[in-house]
């Protein structure tokens, strides 16, 4: 009999890096994860979209198509200035145009709490878009034209944008304490003495940009209520987290809140729970009793829905007899108005087996819009820094990096806590990757490029990532009399085919087609499921979906055993039907005499073990064709490798490991937020000038896969997949232009501007001597 | 407001005749969006940078961004809704499902309506031909490859 307590239990849990034990309750009890070579019919197998046809047919509904009756719709009023506290507002004139029914600023609205703020119009702006006003109009077109009339009066305050200005202690300060705040710091064995007796000692900066997310559809929410019921629509990674938001900033019971999300038109990390645009909606909406519509325009959306940091980070690499012998890792980011920052310098502290090694990392606070997570955060500009520093280290040792690389891989145990891999297959991701891009062919100094004054290189770096997943998450599946089945989880899908991997789960534990199966998330009227963040959607819920499909067929195995009259041990469910030894019967026909009746099946995600260290790890390995007369990087080729344990969905697998690439190009040649610095306007908030990767930029992606399933992870064998493809490409890129010019490439985006300057610098040294530049 | 006020226009939708009432500063992606209830077609940039707008308009694939909706009188739209027929997907559609040419779906409407524009000029395109077919279709999640593999698919399943 299965165990149907519920109980608490401590887990250790993995989120963007950050290692946290937590309490998780949790019922029922686990079962063992599908063996490496299981027999499965429908996990593993590529399986396109169950959703698709609504996507195809433009009736996926997004949070930005919602039309209600009544709709009222939001523009909200951003601050002009960098800083400014606001001394008065006049919105008697906005007020007076025909169709505005209200606008909300700080001298009128209610008191709602917003990340550790005590309301969401601030009396001191602190960036170029801070919210200043909101007005609800019965048209977007009114509420903008409202917007020109009201009157702020500013008091202009000094600021600072820049992360490097920031930093200095001559700029203005933004926070009493100063801008500049250690976050991350870790040290293991003795990095000085290691750099004192090393062979080779790399020491290079390294500069990463702002990258922003441009999630195509914006950030939103539509609001109602009904009663003392608010129901909001949202474009977001988590319906629970917005939840939890709206809880705190109302003040309302969470039984009043439901919080719904069907579609949504990507988020990458930035949709991560309320937005201050949910709480306007939803003050406006009790306000005026009507559905309200507060959704941003894509200036908007590049001013104050978030970031990846721009970095400034420091990397020395020590080398002695043909290892790596210390790593030390400096990194500042500029936080923007975030509360927290990412650490670029994980996958410093754990990617590599290096006994002695130095990590600091330091928030830098700025008159910006705030940080948000963007896929991998820290981890991208790190993993970039590292591994161009190795890179550096390896040909200053004239050692072939993969193999300087190879040699701090194999390790079983993780450097950081100590305890040994669930699962690492990093070498078998270095073997498949160096054949399939052609590692031999690399040569130091590069290869001749297809056309005269051309270069060719190659370069490769490796990715570290968590993705094993966590509890608390919990499904419910109901099974129908005719043997279709309904999931239901409180997840979301960010993109990347949560549907469908559930429905896989459940169709494989119910032996019954991947179509029988609908799914139903993006609802905080469903059993709780985490953040769809930080690679851990699959393996959080995956095992809670299979535990409730398995609830479900115990359950009418026992039924059937009754009706059969044969003992449940014997009866086995395949193809829609149960059997025993010869007999086989429909599930519609084993439910024929019980009415319309419905069983429902219930699974929790079990706590991960505690013995072992979960990680994704992976390869990837560039070619690259540069012209050093125009500046032009042409990316050929990525080859892409990785290890996530077991692979659910080869299909739409493939495609997020191909859109991790295509946005880590962007970031690694063209994506670039500009501010200017004397007024603190973002002067690159359109998709004209914040150049996205279009189909032309797009080099030939290989996708490989270990497909080894992890099964000390969790019972379904599977991690995360959503940021280790985005990790290590810039990185590759990077690694291939050094080695096609013998130039070092240290600062992101590398333009074709950065790289003629680099390419001028190094002749200018060239000249005076082959210098430190250029590979010895 | 100044300018002219708004005004009746009559065009064709998927076939079917339709009027909206709008002002003649609204755009085509306004009044399919907004008066018919039509939200394949999606507003992201609204300055005509991305092509998730983008709709035929006499056949040629159009940003409805940067169309004004007066403009259309009499024309003949097709979007994203009225390409199914009978429950049946049209090929460009169900070749876009078999190759997981999209993550999150937003981009996906418009990358549709200019290979099927595409696939009307040129039964046999060439790898090379899709690239500029949908050049001006930006795409977020990086579904690129699987758009390419999907327009030379439905290429071929429309030849067969
Ligand atoms: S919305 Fe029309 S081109 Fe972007
Ligand atoms: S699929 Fe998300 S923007 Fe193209």
């Amino acid at each position: 009999m299965k165990s149907d307590h519920a109980r608490v239990v401590r887990t250790r849990v993995e989120f963007e890096g950050e290692i946290t034990d937590e309490l998780a309750l949790i019922q029922g009890d686990d079962v063992e994860a599908w063996p490496e070579g299981a027999a499965l019919e429908k996990v593993g197998r590529p399986t396109p979209r169950i959703d698709g046809a609504s996507k195809v047919t433009g009736r996926a509904r997004y949070t930005h198509d919602l039309r209600l009756p009544g709709m009222l719709h939001v523009r909200i009023l951003r601050s002009p200035y960098a800083r400014a506290r606001v001394r008065r507002i006049d919105a008697s004139q906005a007020l007076a145009l025909a169709g505005v029914r209200g606008v909300l600023h700080r001298f009128n609205a209610p008191k709602a709490a917003f990340r550790g703020e005590e309301t969401i119009f601030r009396d001191e702006v602190r960036f170029v878009g801070d919210e200043v006003a909101a007005v609800a109009a019965t048209s977007e077109e009114i509420a903008a034209q409202a917007l020109r009339l009201i009157t702020v009066d500013y008091e202009v305050l000094p600021h600072v944008v820049d992360l490097e200005e920031a930093m200095d202690d001559a700029s203005p300060r933004i926070d009493e304490k100063g801008n500049v705040e250690e976050a991350a710091k870790h040290e293991r064995g003795d990095v000085a003495g290691a750099l004192r007796e090393a062979d080779v000692v790399v020491e290079a900066t390294y500069r990463t940009s702002t990258q922003l997310h441009n999630s195509f559809e914006t950030h939103g929410a539509v609001a109602t209520w009904d009663g003392d019921l608010l129901t909001v629509h949202e474009s977001t990674q988590h319906v629970f987290g917005v939840r939890q938001g709206l809880q705190a900033a109302l003040r309302i019971p969470y039984g009043k809140i439901r919080v719904l999300c069907e579609n949504m038109g990507g988020g990458f990390g930035s949709k991560g729970g309320v937005g201050k645009y949910t709480i306007i909606a939803a003050l406006f909406a009790r306000e005026l009793g009507l559905p309200v519509r507060c959704v941003l325009d894509r200036g908007e959306e590049n001013l104050a829905a978030g970031n990846r940091s721009a970095t400034l980070q420091r990397v020395s690499v020590a080398v002695k007899g043909g290892r790596i012998t210390a790593l030390a890792h400096d990194s500042w980011s500029n936080a923007g108005q975030g509360r927290w920052v990412a650490d670029p310098t994980g996958p410093t502290k754990g990617l590599y087996d290096v006994p002695n090694v130095r990590a600091r990392s330091y928030k830098v606070m700025a008159n910006t819009g705030s940080l948000s997570a963007f896929r991998a955060p820290g981890y991208v500009e790190g993993t970039f820094a590292l591994e161009a520093a190795i890179d550096e280290a390896a040909d200053r040792a004239r050692i072939d990096p993969l193999e300087l690389r190879r040699r701090h891989a194999a390790g079983e145990h993780d450097p950081m806590s100590g305890l040994r891999y669930s699962l690492k297959r990093l070498i078998d991701c270095y073997d498949i990757g160096a054949k399939e891009i052609g590692w031999s062919r690399r040569k130091p100094g590069g290869l001749r490029g297809s056309a005269p004054g051309t270069r060719r290189g190659l370069g490769m770096a490796s990715q570290l990532w968590g993705g094993s997943g966590l509890p608390p998450a919990y499904a419910m599946v109901h099974l129908n009399p005719d043997g279709t089945a309904v999931a239901r989880i409180g997840t979301q899908d960010i993109g990347t085919g949560t549907r469908t991997i559930i429905a896989q789960i459940c169709a494989e534990e119910l032996g019954i087609d991947v179509d029988a199966v609908r799914v139903e998330i993006g609802d905080t009227d469903s059993p709780y499921a985490p953040i769809s963040a930080g690679s851990l959607t699959v393996s959080s819920i995956g095992p809670a979906v299979r535990l409730a499909a398995r609830d479900a067929r115990e359950q009418l195995l026992e039924i059937a055993a009754g009706i059969m009259e044969v003992p449940k041990t014997e009866l086995r469910m395949q193809r829609g039907s149960i059997g025993a030894r010869g007999a086989l019967r429909s599930i519609a026909k084993v439910f024929e005499d019980l009415q319309n009746y419905t069983v429902i099946g219930r699974g929790a995600r079990m706590p991960n073990p505690e013995d072992v260290s979960m990680k994704t790890f992976g390869a990837h390995f560039a070619e690259v064709e540069v012209d050093p007369r125009t500046g032009e990087v042409t990316v050929e080729r990525v080859v892409a490798v990785h290890d996530i344990g077991r692979v659910i969905d080869p299909l739409t697998a493939r495609s997020q490991v191909q859109g991790g690439v295509i946005q880590a190009l962007g970031f690694a040649l063209t994506e670039e937020r500009h501010v200017d610095r004397a007024t603190g306007r973002v002067l690159s908030t359109s998709l004209e000038i914040y150049k996205v990767p279009t189909v032309k930029d797009v080099p030939k992606i290989v996708v490989r896969f270990v497909d080894v399933p992890d099964t000390e992870a969790n019972n379904i064998g599977a991690k995360g997949l959503g940021e280790p493809p985005i990790i290590p490409t810039a990185g590759a890129i990077a690694n291939a232009v050094s080695n096609a010019l013998g130039i070092r490439v240290r600062h992101l985006p590398l333009t074709p501007r950065r790289l003629l300057q680099l390419v001028a610098a190094a002749e200018a040294e060239g000249a005076g001597g082959r210098g430190a530049a250029r590979p010895s | 407001m100044l300018g002219p006020g708004a005004a009746d226009v009559a065009f064709e939708v998927n076939g079917h005749p339709a009027s909206v009432h709008v002002p003649p500063h609204h755009t085509l992606l306004d009044a399919l969006r907004d008066e018919l209830g039509l939200t394949g077609a999606k507003r992201v940039c609204d300055e005509g940078t991305c092509g998730a707008c983008t709709v035929l308009v006499d056949g040629r694939p159009t940003y409805s961004c940067m169309t004004l909706a007066v403009a259309c009188e009499g024309r003949s739209i097709e979007t994203v809704e009225g390409l199914a027929h009978d429950g049946q997907l049209d090929p460009v559609q169900q070749a876009f499902i078999a190759t997981d040419a999209y993550q999150c779906g937003f981009c996906t409407p418009g990358q549709i309506m200019s290979v099927v524009a595409l696939l009307r000029a040129n039964k046999a395109p060439t790898a090379e031909d899709v690239h500029r077919a949908v050049a001006g279709n930006l795409c977020r999640c990086g579904a690129y490859p699987g758009i390419v593999e999907a327009a030379l698919r439905a290429a071929r399943a429309r030849r067969r």
